[in-house]
This record gives structure tokens, sequence and C-alpha cells, in this order.
């Protein structure tokens, strides 16, 4: 069965028809701030409940529930805050309880009702969501580039977004439809921001093999230099998903959210917002969201046995290799040879060869998803 | 902004108590209220929790057609 939204109740904060004509008008008057776009991707997921049961900025008493309980104040499990940040200058005449409006390049995109203006410990908020302060974790150099305050309060998104990928972006009400209307009751989750190798199909037939459904989700949004363009990400799956699987088990679509690389915790925000798309299993991954060697290579595996009452089931699917004497993929739990029989599947190996111009091995992907790899001219970021 | 609670008393088989206890203490919970208001949480918390008209819905629908995940 469909599990019911973080909350309960699947968020929406899209302002439609007469109402969003008069917040569009009320927001010409307002005071505003320019917010980045990886704010502006928080906005989003706030406004089509991506984020439920959040409804607009954190105020400061859930910011420090999340920051140390990894739990909102009425004790719902959240382990990233999802806070807007400001310079002090730019919210000089704004007080709270006044409503301001949310620009992007100069382009209004919502208004939010200022409830709270408070200040946050940059250094802090690194070493407990990323368990480090060191600069260069992309995700806790990104946090030191914020600004000095924040300001909580709901939000209501008035604006238009486009994306050049826009039609394989899919939001919670619109997975939670289709997986009605294909009649699943279970379905796994599964999160990527990479291209399709051996050991991730292996990884999401198996748990394919007893659920309904699968949902492919890949990442669209800031990725760090390296990374595989969302484009060339699509491609790929597109490929390995018309060559490699049957018809009706899988949806692939796009999940405009932010990459933080904060490992354990972003497993468990990346199950809860599963769970708003309406996925009742998830596949947490061997370092699950990591970066570097900033966490232990099943961190992410054990923060679940701190919620019990997540609503999502995570699928601890160990790494899979191909094995020479079991003549295929398999995983470490299954297969009783030793290490010289396994052949690892190594991202950054295929990333390599394909940086060549180089087609991988078989066993380590699909030719047909390596052939659409190599026909972009560029497929990583810069 | 802890959810307000009522206190009620209910009488339950003993065996099922036990096994409550034994199953909230492997599930890591603290203590069996805990637990029991997680199993019925679970129990009422599938499907639903949406809020859209039939109109909405069709909309919906329209697109993911268009979109070619559905028929």
């Amino acid at each position: 069965m469909i599990p019911k939204p973080h909350g309960g109740r699947l968020v929406n904060r899209v302002a439609k028809g007469k109402r969003r004509e008069a917040l569009l008008e009320e927001a010409g008057e307002l005071p505003s701030i320019e917010i980045s776009y990886e704010r502006l991707i928080d906005l989003l997921d706030i406004a089509y409940g991506a984020f439920s049961p959040l409804e607009g900025f954190l105020l400061q008493e859930d910011y420090l529930h999340v920051l140390y309980d990894m739990r909102l104040s009425n004790d719902l499990p959240w382990t990233i805050p999802v806070v807007l940040d400001a310079d002090p200058d730019e919210i000089a005449d704004v007080k709270e309880g006044d409503d301001i409006a949310l620009k992007h390049n100069d382009e209004t995109y919502a208004v939010m009702r200022v409830e709270e203006i408070y200040g946050w410990d940059k250094k802090e908020y690194a070493r407990q969501v990323y368990k480090t302060t060191d600069p260069e974790h992309p995700g806790v150099a990104k946090t030191y580039r914020r600004k000095e305050l924040l300001i909580g309060g709901e939000i209501d998104f008035i604006g238009e977004f486009r994306h050049p990928l826009e039609n394989r972006i899919l939001w919670p009400i619109e997975t939670r439809v289709l997986f009605r209307e294909k009649k699943w009751r279970t379905i796994v989750a599964f999160q990527t921001r990479n291209v399709p190798h051996r050991g991730h199909e292996y990884v999401q037939k198996a748990a394919l093999t007893f659920t309904d459904g699968l949902l492919i989700h890949p990442l669209i949004g800031w990725k760090k230099p390296g990374d595989y363009r969302d484009e060339v990400i699509f491609a790929a799956y597109e490929a390995l998903v018309k060559y490699y699987y049957p018809k009706n088990v899988v949806v692939l679509a796009g999940l405009l959210m932010n990459m933080n690389y904060a490992g354990p915790r972003e497993a468990i925000h990346h199950a809860i917002v599963r769970k708003n798309f309406g996925a009742t299993h998830f596949i947490v991954g061997r370092d699950h969201a990591g970066v570097g060697d900033y966490y232990g290579p099943y961190e992410a595996w054990e923060i679940f046995d701190e919620f019990p009452d997540l609503g999502i089931t995570p699928l601890f699917i160990r790494e899979a290799f191909y094995c020479r004497k079991c003549g295929g993929m398999v995983n470490e739990k299954i297969c009783p040879h030793g290490e010289e029989y396994r052949v690892k599947i190594s991202g950054t190996k295929i990333r390599k060869m394909i940086r060549e111009g180089k087609i991988p091995p078989e066993y380590m992907m699909r030719p047909e998803v390596a052939k659409v790899i190599l026909s972009f001219n560029d497929p990583f970021v810069h | 902004m802890s959810e307000e609670k009522v206190k009620i008393e209910i009488t339950l088989p003993k065996k099922l108590y036990e096994k409550l206890v034994e199953e909230g203490r492997e599930a890591g919970f603290d203590d069996i209220n805990s637990f029991i208001i997680y199993v019925l949480e679970q129990l009422i918390e599938t499907s639903g929790g949406e809020e859209i008209s039939e109109e909405e819905e069709e909309k919906i629908k329209e697109r993911l057609r268009a979109l070619g995940y559905i028929d």
C-alpha cells in the first residue's frame, strides 16, 4: 500500500487561480530578497510536497531540533535542516511578521511570511550535519559560503519554473497518482547521481524481485565537478531500461533536489523524501551520499537503527561484483569465492574509460549504455 | 510544539501485551507506549494524505499520458 506522506499530509504550497493572482500583485509591493538557485530548488521541494511536512523554511526551534536530535520539534524524523539564509543588510528593513518576496535572477517565485529571523553557527552546522568542519568537504564549503542570518516561515509558490529537463521531473502527487494507476502496492526507490553500471542494475533487480515496481530517481540539481551531467544520466538509464528491464515495472523520473554529500544524515533524508513520492522501500547504498572518506562505508546503514518510526523500509543490499567462478554478478553474502575470482565494478575506473572515449567491458557496463554516454561530447559537470 | 496527548485505559490480552513489549524492544523502542503509538500510526498511515480534486487528478493523468508514463 502506498504510504501516507511524512507527517500524514502531502504539502501543497503552490498558489493557484485567484489566490496566485492576488499574491503576485502583493509581491510587487513587498520587499524582496534574491535567493540562490539551490534555495530555489528547496523552495520547489517544499511547495510541491517533496519535503512534506515542511510548509516553509525552518524556524529556530525546529532548526535546533533537526541539528541536534535529527527530528522536528514534534518528534518527526528529519535530518537535514532546510533553511533560508540572508545578509543582514538585505533584510535590514524586514521584521518578524512581514511578508517578503523571494526572487531568483530578479524573477519572483514566492511570497514568504517572515515568522522568525535568527542567527546560526555555520561551523556547528557543519559539525552536526556533515560530521566535519573541513572546508574541503563540498557540503561544508557550501555551508561556509552561505549568508549570516536565517529566515524562517511559510511560503507560497507563485512563480513559473522552467527547466531543460522539466518533462522528466515528476512531483510527489504525480508519482502517487502514477503508482495507483499502475496498481503497484510496493515500490522500491533507487537514488542516483550516476550513470548505471552492472552493479547498480544488480541491486535494482534484486530489490525489484520482491516489489511491484522500481522508481529510478536521479537527482537533478547541484552536483560537484566530475559528476555526470543530468541529461547524460537520463539518456543512459533510458537505454538500460529499454534493453534490460521488463515493460511496466520501472518508472524513471527526475527528482529536483540538492545533493549535500552529508552521508548518513542524507540517507535518512533521501528515504523520507522517497516516502513522500509514494515509495514503500528505499535502497540504501554503501557509503550512501558520501564523499571522500568522511563517512564509514556502512554508517549510512547503521543510522537507520535510530529511526524505527521512519515509515519507509530501507533495503541494505550489499555492493555487487562480478565473480568469475560464479559466472555472474553477485555480492559477498551469496558468493563463497575468494578475492582472486572477484572483479569489482569501479565507478572511478568507468569514468576514466569514458573520459578516454573507451567502452568499458560488458561485465562493468552494458554496451548500449556506454554508447549512449559516449555519444555526448562532454558527459561531465565542470 | 509537542503534540497534545490523551490518557486512555485499554485492556489487552496478556500474551499480546508481552509480545508487544518484546517486539518493541527488538525494534529499538525505549518504552511500550511509543511502540504502540508507532504501530497504530503505521496502521492508519497507509494510503491517502493527498488533497486533490477529481479534476486535478485527471490533469495529472493527462500529463503522465503525454509524457509516456501511462497508456
